[in-house]
This record gives C-alpha cells, sequence and structure tokens, in this order.
C-alpha cells in the first residue's frame, strides 16, 4: 500500500537496513547502510536464566517481547537515523526457540506494516556469516586474516563457516550467501555452548558456563584425564571417499555423561574432586574434536577461509586451536569482532543487505517462523 | 475518535473502531484457529487498513488484550500492537481479554445480573472471571482474572468458550460455548470506557502462570 512511496527513494546499491534478532536471548536490533555498520544494539536476558543454570524458552520469550521496542528505538537513535529513511527490515525467522521466534516475527511485520517497508525473513545462521561481510571498518577489524571478510563486499570464494554457541553448533559450506549455503556437519545433540553450561553445573561453576570452565581451565592440566570425543570411531568417520554417517557431525552428550562419571568416581573414592583438571581436561575434549573435523571438512571441501562465529568463539582456546590447525592446513580464519559472533541484530541486518544488493525480493508479512529453518533457506 | 482494536489471547483478531460508525465497528476480522497468530495478523491488519481506506496517521489509539491466554499468541497481539504503536507515535493501552466477552454477553439476550467469562487456558483449567451488571452500565469486573479448573468454578452461568468445552461439569451457557475474545468487542469496551471519562491501564500482559522452569536443585553426591 505505502510500497510504491518507498521506491522512489529505495537504495539497492547502498541499502540502509535495520535487522531484527530474537530467536534465543538477545533482543537485538542493528542498523547497516550497505556493508557499513552504524549500529548493533543488544539487549539480554541472560541474567534472568542464571538461576535456571540454561536459558528457559519462556522466560527468553516474555524478556523480548518487554525489551524489543526500547531496544529499537536506542537502535534508531545510536546510529541517528528515523524508520523513515530506512529502506528495508529484515529478522530473523529461524531456526531458533519457538517462542522467542513469534516476538522478533511479528514486531518485524508490524514494522512492516507501520512503515510499509519491505521485509526479508532470513536464516539465522546465515546471517552469523554474514556479518564477516561487514566492513572492518566499522565493525572492529577482525582479529585475525585481513579485516573484514568481503573486501568490496564480496566473499572468499572457498568459504566455510564454523558456528559454535549455547544453540548450535555446525560447519557450512557458503557458495553463494544469498541463495548457496550447504550444512557440512552439526551436533547430533547438545551444542558446544550448552555441553559448556552443563558440565559447569556439574563443577559448580554458575552459568553461563563458557567464560567459567574457559577460566579456570588455565589452572588445569588438561592431560590429566582423557574424556572422549564423540563420533570419531571409524565407523562414523569413514574415510574421505566412503565417508561414515557422521564424518563431520559432533555429539556432546557422551562426553557430559563421562564427566559426571569421573566425578562421581572422586567422590566416591572421598578424593577431592579436581575441578581445574577436569575443567581443562573437558574443553580440550570440546575444542579438539570442533576444530579436528571442521578442519577436516574444509581440507575434503576444498574449503580455504573460514569464518569463526557464534558466541563460543570468545573461548580462548578454541580460537587458540582453531587458529593453529588452520594455519598448519592453510585455511586463512576470519574470527568478527566479539560483538558481532553473538547473536545481535547488525548480523541479520548485514545478510539483509547483501539479499536486497543482489535482486532478491522480499518475504511479505505472511511468512510463518521456523524453528528449525534449513541453512539452505536463506530468506525465506 | 478512531481505535485499532488487538486481541490475540485465543483466536487472532483486530478491528477498527469508530464513534463515528454505525454500531462503532468500520471493519474487522477474526480467525477461527488458535496457532497461526504470526502468519495471519499482520496481513489481516494491512488489509483491514486498505480496506478501510485509513493509515495509521487516521488512528488516535491503539488497544491490545492483555490476556490471559495461551502465552506465545498472546505476545504475538501485544508485540505487534506495541510496535504498530511506536512506528505510528500513537498512544497505546491494554485491556483484559475477558472483557470482550463480558461486553457481547451485557449486549446479548442472554444478559444476567452475575456472570462468569470463561477461556481455555489449555492443561485442562480455564482463564475465568467474575462479572456484575447493572441496567445500561457496563459489564463489571469483581473477580479475577484467575486461572484454574473449570470444575472449580464459582456456581454461576459460564459464558465463553472456556464454558462450552467444559459443559459437563459448568453450567456452560449454550449461546456463548463457542465466543472468543474478539478485538472488536474489546475495541467498543474501550470505547466505551473512554466515552465514560476512565482512563485505560497499559499494555502489559496477564500472563497469571509462571514460566514452567524449575530451579535445578543441589547434584546429588555418589557418597
Ligand atoms: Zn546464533
Amino acid at each position: 500500500m505505502n510500497q510504491l512511496s518507498t521506491v522512489n527513494h529505495f537504495n539497492p546499491v547502498q541499502p540502509l537496513v535495520l535487522g531484527i534478532e530474537s530467536s534465543c536471548d538477545e533482543t537485538g536490533v542493528g542498523i547497516v547502510r550497505g556493508t557499513a555498520l552504524l549500529t548493533n544494539t543488544v539487549s539480554s536476558s541472560m541474567d534472568e536464566h542464571v538461576r535456571f543454570g540454561g536459558v528457559i524458552p519462556e522466560i527468553a520469550s516474555r524478556a523480548h517481547l518487554d525489551a524489543f521496542v526500547p531496544t529499537l528505538q536506542e537502535a534508531l537513535h545510536e546510529a541517528g537515523v528515523t524508520l523513515d529513511e530506512i529502506d528495508a527490515i529484515a529478522v530473523t525467522s529461524g531456526p531458533g526457540l519457538a517462542g522467542a521466534l513469534m516476538v522478533g516475527v511479528c514486531a518485524a511485520k508490524a514494522l512492516s506494516v507501520a512503515t510499509g517497508k519491505p521485509l526479508y525473513a532470513i536464516n539465522h545462521l546465515v546471517a552469523h556469516v554474514g556479518v564477516g561481510l561487514l566492513d572492518g571498518k566499522e565493525s572492529g577489524a577482525a582479529r585475525s586474516g585481513k579485516g573484514g571478510l568481503g573486501s568490496g563486499g564480496r566473499l572468499p570464494e572457498n568459504l566455510g563457516a564454523l558456528l559454535v554457541s549455547g544453540g548450535h553448533t555446525e560447519i557450512l559450506r557458503i557458495r553463494s550467501i544469498t541463495d548457496d549455503v550447504e550444512m557440512l556437519g552439526s551436533t547430533i545433540d547438545d551444542a558446544a555452548g550448552e555441553a559448556y553450561d552443563k558440565v559447569a553445573r556439574l563443577l559448580g561453576l554458575g552459568y553461563p558456563g563458557g567464560p567459567a570452565i574457559d577460566k579456570l581451565a588455565k589452572q588445569g592440566n588438561a592431560k590429566a584425564i582423557r574424556f572422549p570425543r564423540g563420533l570419531t570411531q571409524p565407523k562414523y568417520m569413514g574415510t574421505a571417499e566412503e565417508p561414515g554417517p557422521h564424518r563431520y557431525d559432533w555429539s556432546f552428550s557422551g562426553l557430559k555423561t563421562a564427566v559426571a562419571r569421573c566425578v562421581e568416581q572422586f567422590e566416591a573414592r572421598g578424593e577431592d574432586v579436581p575441578v581445574a583438571d577436569i575443567a581443562a581436561a573437558f574443553q580440550e575434549a570440546v575444542v579438539d574434536v570442533i576444530t579436528s573435523k571442521a578442519v577436516l571438512a574444509c581440507k575434503e571441501n576444498g574449503i580455504t577461509d573460514l569464518l569463526l562465529g557464534g558466541g563460543v568463539a570468545a573461548n580462548s582456546r578454541l580460537r587458540e586451536l582453531t587458529g593453529q590447525r588452520c594455519s598448519s592446513a592453510e585455511i586463512t580464519l576470519h574470527v568478527p569482532p566479539l560483538a558481532l559472533c553473538t547473536d545481535n541484530g547488525a548480523m541479520v541486518a548485514a545478510l539483509g543487505s547483501q539479499l536486497i544488493m543482489a535482486g532478491i525480493g522480499p518475504s511479505g508479512v505472511s511468512f510463518a517462523p521456523d524453528s528449525s529453518l534449513p541453512v539452505t533457506t536463506v530468506s525465506v | 475518535m478512531l481505535i485499532l482494536a488487538i486481541d490475540t489471547s485465543a483466536v487472532a483478531s483486530a478491528a477498527l473502531i469508530s464513534d463515528d460508525a454505525m454500531e462503532g465497528v468500520v471493519e474487522s476480522f477474526a480467525t477461527e484457529d488458535t496457532r497461526s497468530h504470526a502468519e495471519v495478523l499482520a496481513p489481516g491488519i494491512e488489509k483491514l487498513l486498505a480496506d478501510a481506506g485509513v493509515s495509521g496517521a487516521d488512528i488516535d489509539l491503539i488497544v491490545t488484550g492483555v490476556g490471559p491466554g495461551p502465552f506465545t499468541g498472546l505476545r504475538s497481539g501485544i508485540a505487534t500492537a506495541r510496535t504498530l504503536a511506536f512506528a505510528w507515535n500513537k498512544p497505546l493501552f491494554g485491556l483484559m481479554s475477558l472483557d470482550a466477552i463480558a461486553l457481547e454477553v451485557a449486549e446479548s439476550t442472554e444478559a444476567q445480573a452475575e456472570f462468569l467469562v470463561a477461556t481455555d487456558a489449555r492443561r485442562k483449567e480455564v482463564y475465568w472471571a467474575r462479572y456484575t451488571l447493572n441496567d445500561g452500565q457496563l459489564p463489571q469486573l469483581v473477580d479475577g482474572p484467575h486461572v484454574g479448573f473449570a470444575s472449580e468454578l464459582p456456581d454461576l452461568p459460564v459464558f465463553g468458550a472456556g464454558g462450552g468445552i467444559y459443559a459437563d461439569v459448568v453450567n456452560a451457557n449454550e449461546e456463548f460455548s463457542n465466543t472468543q475474545p474478539d478485538a472488536a468487542s474489546l475495541g467498543q469496551f474501550a470505547m466505551a470506557l473512554l466515552s465514560a471519562g476512565e482512563k485505560l491501564p497499559d499494555s502489559t500482559p496477564l500472563y497469571l502462570r509462571e514460566s514452567d522452569a524449575q530451579v535445578p536443585g543441589p547434584r546429588k553426591r555418589a557418597l
């Protein structure tokens, strides 16, 4: 209805895009112009989940409802733009927690109806990769490699992405960020971040588990105990020529059980539990299996550039070992600044901007959020 | 005055209410099912505005049902209303969703001096509230809203789908056995309250139940 009037000043070369993220416990609103980041505003309900030791979907959803408008208001203020100036809106429509996604999707649709601006429903996982396309200067230089992934907004030709967070653990191959993304491997049970949370609870280290274990692990001996690496037996791995059923997949539930058993054994013997050693050995098991499988997937799929994303990218050991193994395999590693690795609205806006620049049409306002949206669906 | 009313406490519905229009309702829509709010609400509102030939600028205020109702559906309406109000820079108010049914009861030939309104709360429970009615007045909320088992309701006639589902244990009014809270009635209620000079509450949701989350107890030691 108002769509026509916006076409007049619509800018497909450097579109001004507002991105909305609500798939887990972060309410994010980001604004980009083309590949330039203008603002990345995030409100987290993490504190409300601490006493439960993990994200409680209903609590996250309630927090999204109350945080959305204030977060939007702050983002517009920080970017110094008005709703009227925005060219398009992008929103995470999946994968994620159903009730949490619903809040962001309904808000985004309302914004589209109210302003007449086109709405793009996009894939959360691909958005984690899209953030790498933001200019290095505005988004802060990447920690390694040559700054932002996309020099001139173009991705490296043989790009992979390793996403590790409380909600996901995946290795992707990206041939085109707007329409050709493939899942090479993923966790078949817990996400890596979830395993950290559960083990931290087991060790009495509090929530979120990642930073607590990372810190304590530095004082421990990772070789004191050897914990299992899930899905690494030959029957799961197969060979490069004849890959097994889970060659690039991960599993962390067995590891969690092994840690629990280990703690129980110390207790049963009446010995002090060597918490720091267990934390270090657990972390080593997680990081070792993640990086070895990710690098294997890269080598066997001709991937020469790897982007590391998700909240667990903050983990010091994961960064270190991924860096080492990538450099021995001659893979260029790209790590966006941490604020862009964790869930945020800027990554949603960044992907929305790519879709517009590629000439892909909007999603309209009739789509349904999809908590298990496949990675092959970049936009709905 | 032109009001945009939204309610998603059971079905998804929206309406434009004007004090100029006959019967007050300019346009309205309501779905039948209670699980597709996120898909249908925004297109429904878009069509509502187009059919009435009005834009955001023409609307004076927005009213949303604040429940009680199943959480995810309820939030879709409140998130929509809050965002529209922000984008259009319009005042936003919230009304208890069961009021919508209470108004319909008051305006029907089934009206009673004292009655209950109930909707489905799932898990074998209902959301309910007690109203009284004096001639020519708006229904008066005297107790509730609450959530509880249908079998434990006060012994009064029950209006609304919550009565219909449990007609075997409550005194359900047949005419209203499928009635769900509807934005058109909610908007009319808001208009009536405003005309009477009353202030409307804000859009804080009435969840009535805590999240199901349990704080984990201490881990049992092996010895
Ligand atoms: Zn994520």
